[in-house]
């Protein structure tokens, strides 16, 4: 196991530990939005596919690439705006 | 390590800094949208120092640039405009498709980098195969959710042997895409997680969708995360590690909350139909038929009415007229609540999303603990397509919703409950409520039914 991949796997254990003790704290009133915006957060997928147009060369790779930029881009863009847009609802009360 | 690479890499630290906050901001209704914008705004910044990257490295090929920026202006202009146009009733179906798009982006990434010949071998397949099955699951699901493909469980022949094939297919083809350039096995592992996908969605019925929703949602995390691994790049580990996270702990909450375990749920077939038969608890067989006049009068005169609003109420869009109906009692006086089971409509707390769409005050909405005391102090429950969380018949051993929490529904001293018919709630047993000598049905559509109910109110209990 290189160091690289240990740094890599303690930063990722660390951040399940955040993630639990951060989440379990929300109210059940928000869950759909909560869902919605973590499922945003997973659109940071989108740094990855900028980071992999670096070595790709080929039709079929950049082919790949735009599809895979489409499907990054809509997840989040989309998941942030439709979830600004419940909780818009949740604060519009009188 | 240059200085623009420490730069980037704290600017990086600090958009990671900005999603735990903007989590952390979402506890609460007062903070939560401040908090998805911070988010959104670290994202903007990870996004921009990527394009930084980008330029500083100069290695990117025309062919690239142009792959890479019309996919994802086409792509952000279409999540945007479906998120604009979302009808609210809708919107679990379409998270559940923004969730299929970044398991499957999440997958095409470790394709692509193996195309190029690098050497992430475990963390690659893994992506591959979560992502994969995140894809083909998070489209059925949805497809489910929409009403494409049927909710009730679909029972494959030969499925369960079919995936165990699979997952051993998968397995081998991983070990044969080992390191090295062999990029075909890994398309294979990719084909197989596909079709595992729709296996394993397809038996699990409509009622369990918010748990498979929110399971395949920490999936798409952990995807992401493998991604991060396959690249070296920390966002990615650690938003996908949050995510999947969040994803666990909201699948678990839901299970409880329908008192049945992931596995079970996972294993499929619930609400086929088959389970035994239900007989009313009482003597009293026959239903009681209740008028849009008599159960407005009823309403009108109560001094306390708790509204139980279900899937019902979701499917016929009728958030807008329940809370006009609540409003109306309200301005006469009578005490007006929610009670909103944890799986009422088809993701967890879509029920509160609604109605706060339609601006139902937020202290009305009491969640189960709540409500369920309050209920032998209620004159009237109005039960507006929800049946299984209001069924007695939980509280008994050796039936489908056996220990499933309930609302205490048939404490109140009277009930009435909109439905279309005596049909079945997806568990796919009778609801002894509605046998119950105290309880009125008023067969219609719930937009239907509370505008008459409405009316009455206003013309009969003035």
């Amino acid at each position: 196991m290189t160091p690289l991949l240990m740094a890599d796997l303690t930063v990722f254990t660390l951040s399940v530990l955040v993630g639990f003790e951060v989440i379990s704290k929300v109210p059940a009133t928000l869950h759909t939005p909560l869902m919605s915006g973590a499922n945003a957060i997973h659109g940071v997928v989108l740094i990855g596919v900028m980071l992999l147009a670096l070595s790709v060369t080929t039709a079929g790779g950049y082919l790949l690439l735009g599809v895979a930029a489409f499907f990054g881009a809509a997840n989040v863009a989309g998941g942030y705006a439709v979830t600004d847009r419940m909780l818009g609802m949740f604060r519009s009360r009188s | 390590m240059s200085a623009f690479d420490t730069a980037v890499h704290l600017v990086y630290l600090a958009c990671a800094t900005l999603f735990v906050a903007g989590l952390y901001l979402m506890n609460a209704p007062g903070t939560a949208r401040r908090g998805n914008r911070l988010s959104a705004a670290g994202m903007l910044v990870a996004i921009a120092v990527t394009v930084a990257v980008l330029v500083e490295d100069g290695g990117l090929t025309a062919g690239a640039v142009v792959g890479l920026t019309v996919g994802a202006v086409a792509g952000g202009a279409a999540g945007l405009i479906a998120a604009r146009r979302v009808r609210m009733t809708a919107m679990p179906q379409l998270v559940s498709l923004f969730n299929a798009v970044g398991g499957g982006a999440a997958a095409l990434i470790a394709l692509g980098d193996r195309a190029t010949g690098a050497q992430a071998a475990v963390t690659g397949a893994l992506d591959v195969v979560i992502g994969g099955i995140t894809f083909s699951g998070s489209l059925i699901a949805s497809g489910k959710l929409a009403g494409r493909v049927p909710g009730r469980p679909i029972v494959v022949p030969g499925g369960r042997i079919a995936s165990a094939v699979l997952v051993v297919a998968a397995a081998g083809l991983a070990v044969l895409a080992g390191p090295g350039r062999a990029t075909l096995p890994l398309a294979g592992v990719a084909g197989c997680a596909l079709v595992l996908g729709v296996l394993l969605t397809l038996p699990i019925g409509g009622a369990d969708m918010p748990v498979v929703i929110s399971l395949l949602n920490a999936c798409t995390g952990t995807a992401v995360a493998m991604a991060g691994f396959v690249l070296g790049s920390t966002p990615l580990i650690i938003a996908g590690a949050l995510v999947g996270a969040a994803g666990a702990i909201l699948t678990k909450l839901m299970a409880d909350a329908m008192n049945r375990s992931v596995l079970a749920i996972v294993a499929g077939g619930y609400g086929s139909g088959d389970e035994v038969a239900v007989t009313p608890a009482s003597g009293t067989p026959g239903v009681r038929e209740i008028s849009a006049d008599d159960a407005g009068i009823q309403l009108g005169y109560a001094a306390k009415v708790v509204i139980v609003p279900g899937y019902g109420l979701a499917a016929a869009q009728a958030q807008h007229e329940v809370v006009a109906l609540a409003q109306a009692l309200t301005e006469r006086g009578v005490d007006v609540s929610y009670a909103i089971h944890p799986v009422a409509g088809r993701m967890p707390g879509h029920m509160n999303v609604l109605l706060a769409e339609a601006n139902a005050p937020y202290e009305q909405l009491k969640d189960l603990d709540e409500s369920n005391p309050a209920f032998p102090g209620t004159d009237v429950a109005l039960v507006v397509g929800a049946n299984d969380v209001t069924n007695p018949a939980a509280r008994r051993p050796g039936n489908a919703v056996s220990g499933m929490p309930i609302l205490d529904v048939d404490k109140a001293r009277s009930v009435i409950v909109i439905k279309r018919s005596l049909g079945h709630g997806y568990a796919g047993i009778d609801n002894e409520l509605y046998h119950d000598p105290r309880t009125a049905m008023l067969f219609a559509d719930a937009k239907a039914a509370l505008t008459a109910l409405l009316a009455a109110v206003r013309a009969y209990a003035a």
